[in-house]
């Protein structure tokens, strides 16, 4: 779990570019040939991935945001899959 | 008419001009490229990348030939940057410098997938026939220093696969985010030096175990794809993600394709974008409805639980090896005609390494034109 005050800020890796389409209705992540469709959740977190704030930070603002008691751990889990993936780097 | 639930591309691939420097004997260009002196202009090729982003495409390729030789690549860059496209430019790197690096950054190019023939000076610029070596990895670092994503491509054949380490350790000196180890795709002159190209099979497999261990070191740091030759494998590759269904190509002279080989197979009218609409290429054509759904496929595909998986593979490979496209891909082992694949496998192990190559260029290109008259 991710401490609410401590650890780098994160950022949407430079490689990749986030961006709304119109015609799949969704959010795409966008790299060297590829891409991924994101839900609408995923979108959300990593929108919030500007290099200004911290893994507990996007979490607090989230709960605050939507609410929910298992809010926490699920964006973490994300958030560890989106760095695996090198969606996502410390700012 | 089309099927209901045929959606627009998420691919176009432009290939923006048959001129290349270099004369690489595996290019899947086509063999009479010289004839198609018609290349769209800057406009209709702006014209062409609103059509196609109206009906979803995302991704461009910027191909050719080389695309650096066109002079308007930065205009039809930055067109494409103001649509949203992500723009990767696929370069032999011949023909850049570090100012044009960064000016096509300026142009809004998202990244650049540069090519090797080899890792070893002495055989890439054999194979590319011309000394590219050193200006290769000299743009190599002028691309990372200007923020690109950078992609390194080795096409892999018989003379370059034992070199895999070589590759992937260029490619880590380089700080190459991703490695495509790009196995040769025999259509146009790589067809016709399949013989010479074609790996064994047991590099194939050592390839692709000492691929896997750098992989399982590397993890994401350096993604790396390894692309196996279908020939070695007992099921198709699922081509093209299905014919008409998320890539469309453009050729120089603006014929609209489903994938770059498919101007080869007899039968075809295909679209030109000068002429019609990329949503009535896309939608309407016969090039394109042909080979859509399963409705077209003959036995075994038919009746194979498989076919919605690997779409029957390539329809230009079924035509070189059996004549009729609409053949099973006879890669797969439930052709009934395999054994043609199995003969080539088989006379590419007797082909000398000492024999020719015929390289890609103009008079080559005359030349089998000649031969074929």
């Amino acid at each position: 779990m991710a401490d609410a005050t401590s650890g780098e800020p994160i950022r949407l890796s430079p490689k990749m570019r986030l961006q709304w389409e119109k015609a799949q209705n969704a959010h795409v992540l966008l790299y060297p040939e590829g891409m991924v469709q994101l839900n609408e959740s995923a979108a959300v977190i990593l929108a919030l991935c500007d290099g200004s704030r911290t893994v507990g930070a996007i979490t607090q603002e989230l709960i605050q945001r939507f609410g929910g008691e298992t809010l926490a751990e699920d964006v973490t889990e994300f958030l560890d899959v989106a760095r695996s993936h090198g969606w996502i780097v410390d700012a | 008419m089309p099927e209901p639930s045929v959606k627009g591309p998420l691919w176009l691939l432009a290939e923006l001009t048959y001129a290349c420097p270099l004369q690489c004997p595996y290019c899947s260009n086509p063999l009479d490229f010289t004839h198609r002196h018609q290349e769209l202009d800057t406009a209709t090729w702006k014209r062409v990348l609103d059509e196609a982003r109206e009906l979803g495409a995302l991704q461009l390729g910027l191909s050719g030939g080389e695309p650096l030789v066109r002079q308007d690549l930065d205009e039809i860059a930055a067109h494409a940057r103001g649509l949203g496209y992500y723009s990767n430019l696929i370069t032999s790197g011949v023909g850049l410098d570090a100012g044009r690096v960064r000016e096509l950054k300026q142009a809004g190019i998202d990244h650049i997938q540069l090519s090797f023939q080899s890792p070893e000076q002495q055989l890439n610029d054999y194979m590319a026939g011309t000394s590219a070596y050193a200006h290769k990895v000299d743009m190599a670092r002028a691309v990372k220093s200007n923020g690109f994503p950078m992609v390194l491509c080795f096409v892999v054949y018989r003379d370059n696969i034992d070199q895999i380490d070589r590759m992937l350790e260029l490619a880590r000196e380089l700080e190459a985010d991703y490695v495509e180890l790009a196995t040769v795709q025999y259509y146009g002159w790589a067809q016709v030096n399949r013989q010479r190209l074609l790996p064994t099979l047991e590099q194939v497999r050592r390839a692709e175990l000492e691929t896997r261990a750098w992989q399982e070191r590397l993890g994401s740091r350096m993604k790396i794809f390894f692309v196996v030759p279908d020939y070695y494998e007992r099921r198709p590759k699922p081509c093209m993600n299905g014919w008409g269904s998320v890539f469309l190509t453009v050729t120089p002279d603006g014929t609209a394709l489903p994938c770059h080989a498919a101007r080869q197979l007899p039968g075809f009218s295909f679209p030109n974008l000068r002429e019609v609409s990329v949503e009535h290429a896309w939608f309407h054509s016969d090039g394109f409805n042909r080979f859509r759904g399963d409705g077209w496929m003959k036995e075994p595909c038919r009746s194979c639980d498989e076919k919605d998986k690997d779409f029957g593979g390539c329809r230009c490979q079924a035509f070189q090896f059996t004549g009729d496209p609409a053949n099973a891909d006879p890669v797969c082992e439930k052709s009934p005609l395999r054994h043609l694949v199995d003969e080539v496998l088989q006379q590419a192990v007797v082909t000398s390494a000492e024999s020719p190559l015929v390289f890609r260029n103009p008079k080559n290109s005359r030349k089998i034109a000649a031969d074929a008259a």
